[in-house]
């Protein structure tokens, strides 16, 4: 049973009297457990296939199943839902609540869900990335890689079953990027979360087990990459 | 395959759930700069508007209780009858504080000068006045006068007017009937003498109990018998009064109280409670537009914040909570804030402006205006914030992945729709709290709605035209701030609104007040008659005229008077009425003896209600009576009055009714004749003309006593004296009213703007970073406030010229002519006011390093 289905995906926009197709008939599965990058220059779809996959957007037609839940029937508030219970995502611009603190912002999922000890699942995350100390720091108090490790917590707190990244890496210098790389991947194979990530950099998609490429919507290719599943 | 998985529907977010209050509290650290702001706007608006209804209380209380001293008391009752047994009876019950006073006109004589003439006696009795003082040379000859009743000593106190016509003083003795009495002193001044239609001669004061040893109150005797009564402070007279009006009109006595007389001091007194009514409502409406454009532009900021927790799995509703909660709650405070400030401010500004105050204000904390205050400030801060607020619910989580993402929050949202209507619903609802009437009420919101469309209309037409005929040429530093009128995230709609709306209800304000402070003067004594000569025979008409001019006094008017008395009323006779217990006319009316005029058109202190002025056809003489006096006679247009003028019996027709304007020192009368019917009647002249000082006054005066004894001449100078301060305490009110919300209405301005600086840090700093020059970017921004400031401040000033227009029409109902030299003065203040609070918005881009200020305003 697969963890994600996009069924002929479409996706249109109206600009001056104009449609113009972002994605054309895309389908794709991707199994529980596995790690998965979509590929592309700019301007090709990426980001709104990952949006279309994560429900954060509608597709103008096809389907989307997650976790077995057909999103495109949902409402805005119930994909929310969804999301809360089985996504996590990671930005490019880290997207960080800025009047919330470190500590703060990782436990926001938790606490939506109404866990009770929200507050010390946040603070072994926070230790977990290395920032134990830093949970009471402001975004803007945090540099750029230290900000990530925050939304790597964050999204790994709830424990989902799938995480969505986008361009993580894509703000920061190459030592930091390292870093942070290493922590998704490493956090992923303990959480045994299915990682899709979107990415232009070919060397980051290469540690995943699977890379599709967009080119002006459409997919032209999947290929896998022949690394080791990445379950328990 | 499609399975429903459970735990996918939403959580049902209530305002409750403490995560949400918690989330609110939480980001709410980091804003609190911003929340402060809008905070202010409210803390601003209430404190203002507490600020006047209390002090607005405290002083028009203040001044109700010095136009007391008009009356003296707080019920008049009078009769022309003897008081028989059970009338003194029922009139002793009325209230234990009460005091008697008997006036009839007597010949009095003054031994040493042996000055004879006809003057008021009033014999009186209690603690008369009440209210206000006697105003007496020497200022002892009250108290001996006082003491004269138990002391059985014979004390009299004498009218200036009298003393000086008769070349007497204080200390001399004065024979009325068959009494002599020892004058103590002159009466300058008394409440309650301000009724220039029962004056008819000057008075001279004699303690009651001595009254029957006169020998002048024969049974017939042509006598007024007053009582004078106070009541327990906060006693509503005109409540109690109306529960014994029926029989107070079956007994034909007459009231007076302090409501009746203010109103006939004038409508002053009721434009300054409107006035009041509007200042407030004023005050709280810039409250209003403050909180709407600083919420505006903090929810432009939380948009990102939100997607990201629309993202992480909240609902649109919990995102809204958050942020409803926290605006209620800093509206909340900013009311609590702006209700204690507002009462702090008008207990101290009698203490700030001393003797500036012309009238005694006794300052107390009003708590039902703290209360209506927070109330108030409550509902505005969640009602004008929850139109920006709806649009959360709104916000894509797709914004985290696009920040240029904007569908969302464009399209109609049908709660909009629903926020507007309870926005117009509670704007009513306060207007109409305010002044009580609900066409004012409704006309009021329906004038605020058409400013705030035809701002929105500007707004929209000053884009559509720069973006239309943008000049491609001209200079970056123009092209810039040109472009940033119309360019997304501009600023122009809600700064056009906010500002427009504030210089509209600046310059409204203002323009009334003006208005007002007119009337107020054109009702004081200016140019106003101060002397009234009454008993001019035919004969005499043009020796006295004469008289006047030799002393180069002004004739003002010169009028003829018939008296007469009302014999049927639609043919019925008044015995019949009188015998008709069902008929409710009252006693006066029917027997009095009636003083008219005669002529064909109505004079400036009158305006005609219905029918038309008087006038003569066929033999039928239609005649003008006063409103009040139709009213309380049970009239219609068209009833038959017959008169018996000294024998001769008329009939005549009611054709019209008039206002009059009691106000206005003039010769007013409840009956007017047309020419032609009364010309050849016995009657006497009434002649007004204004005196210079005291001396001038005696000077004629004594003249006119040696050549016409018989013509007697009243100087109203005094009486105008207590009317024209009254006045001049009524214009301080509104003029310290209006200067205090319009510096309300300004700071409210200023905070708006101060909110706008946030759309434009990170464009400046961006421009800064890219090598602008410290010039350029005050450049820009000079030029788009300057754009912003003008158009605002102009439109909202033409606007304020059609809304003041209508207040002047409907409300106060007063030509409006105005001057614009002022309103041009308000265009200036406010487009300055836009302009340099704009550049000290970018003075911080200006003097930090682009980073640090990126950091700092994140």
């Amino acid at each position: 049973m697969s963890i994600l289905r996009a069924e002929n995906l479409t996706k249109t926009y109206q600009s001056g009297g104009r449609t113009l197709t972002v994605l054309n008939s895309v389908s794709f599965e991707i199994q529980p457990g596995d790690t998965f990058s979509i590929v592309g220059p700019s301007g090709s779809g990426k980001t709104t296939l990952l949006g279309l996959c994560a429900g954060l957007d509608r597709a103008s037609s096809g389907s989307i199943y997650l976790n077995n839940i057909k999103l495109d029937t949902l409402s805005e508030d119930e994909r929310a839902a969804v999301r809360n219970q089985y996504v996590g995502f990671i930005f490019q611009n880290f997207q960080l609540l800025p009047t919330l603190t470190a500590l703060e912002n990782v436990m926001v999922p938790l606490e939506l869900r109404g866990e009770k000890r929200a507050g010390k699942t946040a603070q072994e995350l926070l230790e977990r990335v290395g920032l134990g100390q830093r949970g009471h720091h402001y975004p803007t108090q945090l540099s750029g890689g230290e900000q990530q490790r925050v939304s790597l917590a964050r999204a790994f707190a709830n424990r989902p079953k799938i995480l969505f990244a986008d361009e993580p890496t894509g703000n920061l210098d190459t030592d930091t990027s390292a870093t942070v790389v290493d922590l998704i991947f490493e956090l992923n194979r303990e959480a045994g979360t299915t990682l899709v990530l979107v990415t232009h950099d070919l060397e980051l998609a290469s540690r995943t087990q699977r890379i599709i490429r967009i080119k002006g919507g459409n997919l032209v290719s999947d290929t896998l990459t022949g690394n080791r599943i990445a379950t328990n | 395959m499609d399975r429903e998985i459970p735990n996918i529907k939403p959580q049902a977010a209530s305002i409750f759930d403490p995560w949400l209050w918690k989330m609110a509290w939480r980001d709410s650290r980091r804003s609190r700069q911003r929340l402060f702001l809008f905070m202010s706007a409210i803390v601003l608006g209430i404190a203002a508007l507490v600020a006047i209804n209390s002090f607005g209380d405290n002083l028009s209380r203040s001044v109700d209780e010095q136009a007391r001293e008009l009356i003296g008391a707080d019920l008049v009752l009078s009769s022309n009858k003897e008081i028989n047994k059970s009338t003194e009876q029922f009139l002793a019950k009325i209230s234990p504080e009460r005091s008697r006073e008997v006036a009839f006109p007597s010949m009095v004589l003054f031994p040493r000068s042996q000055g004879v003439r006809l003057a008021q006696v009033k014999a009186i009795q209690g603690k008369f006045p009440y209210y206000g003082a006697w105003d007496t040379q020497p200022a002892d000859a009250v108290a001996l006068f006082r003491k004269a009743n138990q002391n059985r000593q014979r004390v009299a106190l004498v009218d200036d007017a009298l003393l000086v016509q008769l070349n007497a003083k204080p200390g001399d003795s004065v024979k009325v009937g068959k009494l002599m009495f020892y004058v103590a002193g002159r009466v300058m001044k008394i409440p309650g003498q301000s009724a220039v239609t029962t004056t008819v001669a000057p008075t001279v004061f004699i303690p009651y109990g001595f009254l029957p040893e006169t020998g002048l109150l024969q049974r017939g005797s042509r006598a007024t018998y007053r009582s004078y009564y106070q009541f327990a402070p906060g006693t509503d007279v005109d409540k109690y009064l109306k529960t014994i009006s029926s029989r107070l009109d079956k007994l034909g006595i007459n009231s007076d109280t302090v409501t009746e007389r203010k109103e006939q001091t004038g409508r002053a007194f009721a434009d300054l409670t409107k006035f009041l009514n509007l200042v407030a409502f004023v005050a709280l409406l810039l409250g209003c537009v403050g909180v709407a454009s600083a919420v505006h532009l903090y929810v432009k900021e939380k948009v990102a914040s939100v997607a990201v927790l629309r993202c992480l799995g909240a609902t649109g509703r919990q995102a809204f909570l958050i942020y409803l909660i926290q605006t209620s709650l800093m509206g909340l405070l900013g009311a609590i804030v702006g209700a204690l400030l507002g009462s702090v401010v008008q207990l101290m500004l009698p203490a700030v402006f001393g003797s500036f105050l012309p009238v005694d204000v006794v300052t107390e904390i009003s708590w039902k205006a703290v209360a209506q205050g927070v109330g108030a400030g409550l509902i505005i801060a969640i009602l004008f914030a929850l139109l920006p607020l709806l649009v959360i619910r709104k916000v894509s989580p797709l914004r985290t992945l696009r920040s240029s993402y904007d569908d969302d929050v464009t399209g109609r949202d049908p709660l909009q729709w629903a926020v507007y209507f309870l926005i117009v619903l509670s704007i009513t609802g306060f207007a109409y709290w305010q002044i009580r009437d609900w066409k004012m009420a409704v006309g009021f919101t329906a004038g605020l709605a058409f400013a705030f469309g035809v701002l929105t209309g500007i707004a929209q037409l000053l884009m559509v035209l720069v973006r239309r005929f943008f000049p491609v040429s001209w200079s970056y530093i123009w092209r810039q701030s040109l472009a940033n009128l119309y360019r997304p995230q501009n600023q122009t709609l809600i700064l056009v609104i906010s500002i427009g709306l504030g210089a509209f209800l600046i310059a409204t304000l203002y323009l009334t007040q003006t208005l007002l402070l007119s009337r107020v003067q054109l009702s004081s004594s200016g140019n106003q008659a101060n002397m009234v000569l009454f008993d001019i025979q035919n004969e005499q008409k043009a020796g006295v005229q004469q008289l006047v001019k030799n002393h180069r006094l002004p004739v003002l008017q010169n009028v003829p008077v018939v008296t007469m008395r009302l014999t049927e009323i639609n043919g019925r006779t008044v015995e019949a009425i009188q015998k008709d217990t069902s008929a409710k006319i009252p006693d006066w009316a029917l027997t009095r003896e009636y003083r008219v005029t005669y002529r064909d058109s109505l004079i400036s202190s009158e305006k005609l209600t219905a029918g038309k002025a008087p006038y003569q056809t066929n033999d039928q003489v239609y005649i003008s009576v006063e409103k009040g006096y139709l009213e309380r006679m049970k009239l219609k247009l068209g009833d038959k009055l017959t008169f018996n003028v000294q024998g001769l019996i008329v009939p005549t027709i009611v054709g019209g009714t008039r206002e009059v304007d009691w106000n206005r020192i003039q010769t007013n009368f409840l009956v007017v004749f047309p020419k032609g019917v009364l010309d050849q009647a016995p009657q006497f002249h009434v002649l007004m003309t204004r005196v210079g000082d005291t001396q001038q006054s005696a000077s004629f005066q004594r003249d006119l006593v040696t050549h016409f004894p018989n013509v007697s001449a009243i100087d109203l100078g005094l009486i105008l004296q207590t009317i024209d301060e009254v006045l001049e305490k009524v214009s301080f009110v509104i003029r310290f009213m209006a200067l205090f919300s319009i510096i309300t209405g300004l700071l409210v301005l200023s905070s708006s703007v101060i909110i706008s600086k946030y759309q434009r840090i990170q464009e400046s700093v961006l421009l800064r970073t890219l090598g602008a020059s410290r010039r350029q970017i005050l450049l820009i921004t000079l030029i788009e406030y300057l754009f912003l400031g003008l158009l605002a401040a102009f439109s909202g000033i033409v606007l304020s010229l059609f809304g003041t227009w209508a207040l002047a029409y409907f409300v106060f109902e007063v030509p409006f002519s105005p001057n614009f030299a002022p309103l041009l003065a308000v265009v200036g203040i406010v487009t300055s006011l836009t302009i340099i609070i704009g550049l000290l918005n970018s003075r911080g881009v200006l003097v930090r390093p682009p980073l640090e200020v990126l950091r700092a305003e994140a």
